[in-house]
């Protein structure tokens, strides 16, 4: 038990500089009110990711009804694993078979954008590059080592880490500038960008369904407050005139 | 019709006395200020605990597989789950926010001091107990820094010669923090520690109904019997039991005078915590941490293992001594001396607007020294951190060993006989 603490104490600092993302992180503009960004991300979702990522503590009809998809349509183009539509949405894969498989048990994404914030989401799945050193091929900026392959290599392509020349204190030297796609996706940059939004707005959404309620719930209850405070004050102040 | 009720029901059980003496005839000064709200908000706050608390208790399940889903059911798929839930989180936060501040009012107009020591001890029992019982409530939704937390905090315990090892072992029920463990904090949050924390809260309450309460200006508002001319005792009816043996001055009843005024220190109060609750629970990572949303994982360490806000002055402390039993030793002294505070603190005079300023210089660098603690610990531990830790630590205990120094001989301020506000 001695040994555990004191691995944590000198383990700690160290570890906290390495969470410091390597690249910094893109800010995410996601609109919740935006359903048919939610919709596409939801699309996105189920077909690249649930293969492996389950949302287990969330749920296919609740899902539907909130980001406006008709139930018959959701079950039909969007529930591909014959669960029913009240079902958490899980997949069959085997967390054993997964641990051999990527070298680590496969995280469960519902609240992911709660525990990285929908930035880190956001960058991440645009930073993706080809490293041949890993089982994958891929790399990720954001992941160093990430275990998964580029998923979306079909509609981004696979972008590798591009290098310029530049005159630094009178010496020429390759400074890194970013990722280039090789162009082999479906999509443009600008249309992965999209597509990455709506899937990090969708995760968003998993990671807090109840946000856009709880927002409204939270006006309605301020303008009662307001209202409250201000007959708590006239009740208070007329009562004590008395002591005047 | 309602008269007959209450007669009915004095003849059987003191409900018009009760609330008689505790209410509407019971004296208390009439200069409280502001700071004087939070023993009001705690006790709403202790209500709204328990309260949220038995509704997640209907649909959280107490078991190493089932709670951090559990807690999602009830965020996701319980009706206004999210609000009971968000209510609780952020009630314990509350709850040592309006705490602190209230002893702090109590450390500022010497409210500890004779002969108010009993108080101020059942206070300090309550803020163990709730201490207790905000770290068992923590490990309940599983996610990993309840896990994690845990697993350091059990492991001070650790740090005792001899036994150390045994009685982790004994905490926990088993050699890592699992199942058992959380089964047995969920008994001791959900039924033992609450009845602890309402008993001792009566008998707070109970000790200062017998004493009365202590005001800004620190002075007796209970003069002896027969001192006070006619014309300068209040016009209220305050009850037998307190002008008996005394004459009351400078008093008004607590109902309605103060329970209004609670009440409207209250609809502010609510401002704060519906804000946190509506917009904001995780405070940005000090109410609800980030990686509390993944599930306990005894094979993953977090990166940094930062305990809630509450515990950090307390935190900062033990990780300033390199020693890790002296640490301990240290971190539970923070309280203790605390506790001793009525002890500690020879002067005669309460408040710190009579008293010195060296007094008030000491009172302001604790205040400061305890917020800076409480910002390091949220801090990973580098070594400049350490170091500061370090200085702000003294500062800490500096504060009891100068105050029980000079406040026998303290150059205070003439202390007015009667209360000084309007």
């Amino acid at each position: 038990m001695k040994k555990l603490l004191i691995a944590l104490v000198t383990l700690v600092p160290s570890l906290v500089f390495a969470a410091d993302p390597a690249v910094p992180l893109d800010k995410a503009e996601v609109d919740l009110h935006d359903k048919a960004s939610l919709q596409r991300g939801a699309q996105l979702y189920m077909n690249y990711c649930l293969g492996c990522h389950q949302l287990e503590y969330h749920r296919y009809n609740r899902t539907f009804e909130d980001i406006g998809i008709p139930q018959e349509l959701g079950e039909k183009h969007l529930q591909f694993t014959g669960d029913k539509a009240g079902d958490l949405i899980t997949n069959n894969m085997n967390s054993d078979s997964a641990a051999n498989w990527f070298g680590t048990a496969v995280p469960d994404l519902t609240n992911v954008a709660r525990v990285r914030g929908a930035d880190w989401i956001y960058t991440y799945l645009r930073s993706f590059y080809k490293d041949e050193s890993r089982p994958f091929g891929v790399n990720n900026a954001v992941f160093p080592n990430v275990g998964m392959p580029h998923v979306l290599e079909e509609l981004q392509g696979l972008p590798e880490k591009t290098y310029e020349e530049r005159m630094i204190d009178g010496e020429m030297k390759e400074v890194y500038v970013g990722l280039k796609s090789d162009g082999s996706g479906r999509l443009s940059e600008s249309e992965y960008d999209q597509a990455m939004l709506d899937l990090t707005a969708f995760l968003v959404y998993t990671g807090e369904p109840m946000l856009l309620e709880q927002r409204r719930t939270g006006w309605f209850v301020f303008g009662f407050l307001l209202v409250f405070t201000v007959l708590a004050w006239l009740l208070k102040k007329e009562f004590w005139k008395d002591l005047k | 019709m309602f008269k007959r009720f209450v007669e009915w029901m004095d003849a059987r059980i003191p409900m018009t006395k009760t609330w008689n003496i505790h209410l509407a005839q019971y004296p208390a000064p009439k200069n409280f200020n502001m700071w004087y709200v939070f023993g009001f908000l705690a006790t709403i706050v202790l209500v709204n605990q328990i309260l949220t608390g038995i509704w997640l208790t209907m649909n959280y399940v107490p078991s190493a597989d089932g709670a951090f889903a559990s807690v999602e059911y009830i965020m996701r798929d319980v009706e206004y789950g999210w609000l009971l839930r968000y209510m609780h989180s952020t009630g314990a936060s509350a709850f040592f926010v309006v705490v602190y501040l209230h002893m702090f009012r109590g450390m500022m107009y010497g409210s500890y001091q004779k002969p108010r020591e009993l108080i101020w001890l059942f206070g300090m029992f309550i803020f163990l107990v709730l201490m207790a019982e905000a770290f068992m409530g923590y490990l309940l939704p599983w996610g990993q820094m309840s896990y994690w937390g845990a697993q350091v905090i059990i492991s001070l315990f650790g740090a005792i010669p001899v036994i150390g090892d045994d009685l982790t072992l004994w905490i926990r029920g088993d050699y890592v923090i699992s199942g058992a463990t959380l089964n047995r904090f969920f008994a001791l949050h959900v039924i033992a520690l609450p009845l602890v924390l309402v008993i001792l809260v009566f008998l707070h309450i109970v000790a200062l109904h017998e004493v009365g309460s202590n005001n800004p200006d620190g002075v007796d508002t209970k003069k002896p019997k027969g001192s006070v001319p006619d014309e300068e005792k209040p016009k209220f009816k305050f009850h037998e039991r307190f002008t008996n043996k005394k004459d009351v001055v400078d008093s008004i009843p607590f109902y309605p005078y103060y329970i209004l005024k609670d009440l409207f220190g209250f609809s502010i109060f609510l401002f704060f915590f519906c804000y946190v609750i509506f917009f904001n629970p995780e405070m940005g990572g000090f109410f609800l941490e980030p990686p509390n949303f993944e599930p306990a994982n005894p094979l993953k360490t977090p990166e940094h293992i930062a305990p809630v806000w509450y515990f950090t002055p307390f935190y900062a402390i033990l990780r300033a001594v390199p020693d890790k039993l002296f640490g301990v030793i240290l971190m539970f002294a923070a309280i203790v001396f605390l506790a001793l505070l009525p002890w500690l603190d020879r002067g005669r005079v309460r408040s710190i607007r009579y008293r010195s300023l060296l007094h008030k210089l000491n009172l302001t660098v604790f205040a400061i020294s305890f917020v800076v603690l409480g910002y390091l610990g949220t801090q990973p531990a580098t070594p400049v951190a350490t170091v500061f830790a370090q200085i702000f630590t003294f500062l800490y205990f500096a504060f009891f060993g100068l105050l029980w120094f000079y406040s026998k001989r303290e150059k205070t301020k003439p202390v007015p006989e009667r209360v000084t506000s309007k």
